[in-house]
């Protein structure tokens, strides 16, 4: 198929169909209307279904219903919304369902803002709501690679019977890019027999995250936890870009690691060693990245659209051996690059701030 | 390496016109991206679009220091001028915008887009004049690829305004010279 | 020997977790009934809520899922739009649908989501110890309304059938009580009827049995029916709302 300008939002939704999706329950809110307004036209032309739900509580109910029924299913939401679902992620994440959540996300706390923020790091990667639990957390840093990953990510909730965040923010939602609809590798998968679709022939299955016997209850939890360990060994990715040298190491995701890129072939045009780790996947996040960096390397800067919460992450990954820096800016504003330059050149020069 | 914002009321095209620039791009295999400014903002009755068209990756699509500001409106030049980069081109409406002071480190280039849109007998083709000088005094796309990328974004029921949409750019382009 | 009671295959044989004269048994049973001689079982898939019959899932002898407080309507839309060829139902108290559940079981009436809401009325939030629920009558002496519920403080009883009749969606709304054995087999009957609207694809149906709690209530199960009877029924009449014979 030939390359077509697309909206990030309408290019979810048009990625999440080609993977097999046919179910989404959403709830208006900015900046990701385009992915309910673009499913609401094209899903009744594949008879799937859109229903525009009461509230992100009530859409992110249906999704469990529906998962649980067996079918691909997704929501979409921005972070006010996101919120509001983390009761049902976690009922999700605790029936071990599969589904995909998109979290476009706005400047918070509160109602915020609606320019784009990174400011749900925490909340996508730790958990989020209730219990021991975690997403699968994709952060794409631009609309192919956004397609590329939400046509995988139905595969790999299925294969781990868990729920996929794709984390963007409101730059990707917004912009338009070239993209292409590739057919990704397709994982074995097995078949959904636990799935709720009338017991003909067969004992009742039950979709169910209730265990009154602690015992059994730390029994289930075991296994979650095995679950997220096998991701952690299995599913890290990440690029690096220009680290074989580097003095300095930036980390950064999403939109904002393109603006780094960019701020680290400025810095090496003036013969500063920079390199980028870009994570792709945020959970698991990809410790081994900084494993494998060269000797050369003697400090790390962590760049962000938060007040530093990934920064915890590579702190946990470069485990002491080397100072991590921040840089980061709030509210919905994009770090530019001066300011990131600003910084790297006083750490280079060994003022960090 | 084209950064570029075109800005303006709603319902004057300038969406639409760095939606055909960024198609364009696509179409001569050059790196695009296109964003709107959303938000309250679009309900003020101003729009704009930042587009980027470059043989590189593209950091950020949100531009703070454009090559080229396309100002279909006054309060659109009001914004937008200051931010350009020195030895820029600013392209204004001149049918809607009277210049007086203003930057002398930028190119300046007025073109009476409604007036020369309405001699054309479609006072809605503004922008594509507009284009027109943009295509000539720029090197950001090829007018054949813009015409290619016209018949794109305009849906196939609005095919019958092909004529006058090129008409409009060759009108723009002369107009310039 | 001839077979006179036997258990509905729609149930399990698990002994249920429901205190001594809880009427929770008996309904249970008709639902079960319904969807036997529907002959349905094996095309059901039931939504069990959060409160005393959070463990229905145990019970009922079909395809199961358990919802967080109060969305089992949102999870039954999600199932039901997934399986529109099965027959998808809902089983929640009073604190569940008509307190934190109000947005989702207001809005599935109003799509008129073909499912089934077996809504069971006790006044009180029986899991949790006795506190008070949207439905407790004004003086009713609960956990936390220990003076008795006073209207002037936090406000008058919910009478859900009569609401949700309003909806164009709701095609099929009545009360119904298992106070005593006549009542037991009106209540059947309304039952039965809910699954057959939802089965004629009409839309919504929901039955509103009114139920006892005799830990809570502090009585004896026999004192509580009668509380019931004298308490309830006046507060909350008993009967159809909207049939599906109105909707053409």
């Amino acid at each position: 198929m030939a390359k077509q300008l697309m909206k990030g939002n309408e290019a979810i939704g048009e990625a999440a169909i080609q993977a097999g999706c046919r179910y989404f329950f959403g709830y208006p809110i900015t900046p990701q209307n385009e992915v309910p307004e673009y499913m609401s036209r094209r899903l009744p032309e594949v008879d799937g279904v859109f229903l525009q739900a009461e509230s992100e509580v009530a859409a992110i109910n249906m999704v469990y219903g529906a998962a649980g029924a067996g079918a691909r299913v997704m929501t979409s939401s921005s972070s006010p919304g996101i919120s509001l679902k983390q009761e049902g992620i976690s009922y999700i994440a605790g029936s071990e369902l599969p589904c995909l959540i998109i979290n476009i996300i706005r400047g918070g706390p509160g109602l915020g803002g609606i320019q784009p923020a990174q400011s749900d790091y925490f909340q996508a990667t730790k958990g989020g709501g209730h219990g021991d639990y975690n997403l699968f957390v994709f952060a794409p840093a631009s609309v192919q690679e956004m397609v590329d990953l939400i046509m995988e990510s139905f595969d790999i909730a299925d294969y781990y019977r868990n729920p996929v965040m794709i984390l963007g923010d409101g730059t990707l939602g917004q912009m338009m890019e070239p993209v292409e609809f590739k057919t990704p590798q397709k994982r074995d998968l097995p078949p959904k027999d636990w799935a709720t679709t009338g017991c003909a022939g067969r004992e009742p299955n039950i979709i169910n995250s209730l265990s009154l016997v602690a015992e059994n209850l730390e029994q289930h939890n075991h296994k979650l936890q095995k679950k997220y360990k096998h991701m952690k060994e299995h599913e890290q990715r990440w690029e690096s870009y220009k680290t074989d040298d580097a003095e300095l190491v930036m980390v950064a995701y999403g939109t904002t690691a393109r603006i780094v890129k960019s701020v680290v072939n400025k810095l090496r045009d003036q013969g500063v060693k920079v390199g980028l780790i870009r994570p792709i996947t945020i959970f698991p996040f990809p410790e081994k990245a900084f494993a494998e960096l060269p000797s050369t390397v003697k400090a790390f800067l962590t760049v962000e659209m938060s007040a530093g919460q990934m920064v915890e992450d590579v702190r946990l990954a470069v485990n002491g051996k080397h100072p991590v820096h921040f840089c980061g800016r709030t509210g919905g504003i994009i770090p530019a690059p001066a300011e990131i330059i600003k910084v790297a050149t006083e750490i280079m020069g060994g003022e960090a701030k | 390496m084209a950064e570029m914002i075109f800005a303006g009321f709603g319902g004057q095209g300038v969406m639409s016109m760095g939606m055909m620039v960024a198609y364009a791009g696509m179409i001569e295999e050059k790196n695009v991206s296109w964003i709107p400014s959303y938000g309250p903002e679009m309900r003020g009755g101003t729009a704009n679009c930042a587009v980027v068209v470059t043989a590189d990756e593209i950091g950020s699509p949100i531009i703070t220091e454009p090559d080229v500001v396309v100002a279909m409106n006054l309060p659109s030049m009001t914004k937008f001028e200051p931010m350009l980069k020195p030895g820029g081109m600013l392209i204004y409406n001149s049918s809607l915008i009277e210049r007086e002071e203003g930057r002398d480190d930028i190119t300046v280039i007025g073109v009476p887009a409604n007036q020369l849109a309405t001699e054309l007998g479609n006072s809605r083709v503004a922008n594509m004049v507009v284009m027109g000088t943009l295509l000539a005094k720029t090197e950001v796309v090829g007018t054949e690829s813009i015409k290619k990328a016209l018949r794109q974004v305009l849906p196939p029921h609005r095919h019958d305004l092909l004529g006058v949409n090129e008409d409009a750019i060759q009108r723009g382009a002369e107009f310039s010279r | 020997m001839k077979l006179i009671f036997d258990r509905p295959s729609a149930l399990t044989d698990k002994h249920t977790h429901y205190c001594p004269g809880c009427t929770h048994g008996i309904i249970h049973r008709l639902v079960a009934e319904a969807i036997d001689e529907l002959e349905v079982r094996e095309q059901a898939i039931g939504v069990a809520s959060v409160g005393c019959s959070v463990l229905a899932y145990e019970y009922f002898n079909c395809d199961m899922q358990q919802a967080a407080h109060g969305r089992a309507p949102a999870v039954a839309t999600g199932i039901k739009r997934v399986h529109p060829d099965k027959v998808v139902f809902t089983y929640q108290g009073d604190g569940d649908l008509a307190s934190i559940g109000m947005a989702e079981i207001v809005h599935a009436a109003a799509r008129g989501e073909k499912i089934t809401t077996i809504f069971v009325n006790n006044t009180i939030y029986g899991m949790t110890g006795g506190q008070m629920a949207p439905t407790s009558l004004v003086g009713q002496k609960t956990t936390t309304s220990p003076y008795g519920r006073q209207a002037e403080h936090c406000g008058y009883p919910i009478r859900m059938s009569e609401l949700l009749s309003t909806l164009q969606g709701a095609v099929s709304v009545a009360r119904v009580s298992v106070h005593d054995v006549p009542h037991i087999l009106k209540a059947k009957k309304a039952i039965k009827k809910a699954f057959e609207t939802q089965l004629s694809g009409k839309g919504f149906s929901i039955v509103e049995v009114l139920s006892t709690c005799p830990t809570n209530w502090g009585k004896p199960p026999i004192e509580a029916l009668k509380w019931l009877e004298e308490n309830m029924i006046p507060y909350y009449p008993l009967g159809e709302f909207r049939s599906p014979e109105e909707v053409k």
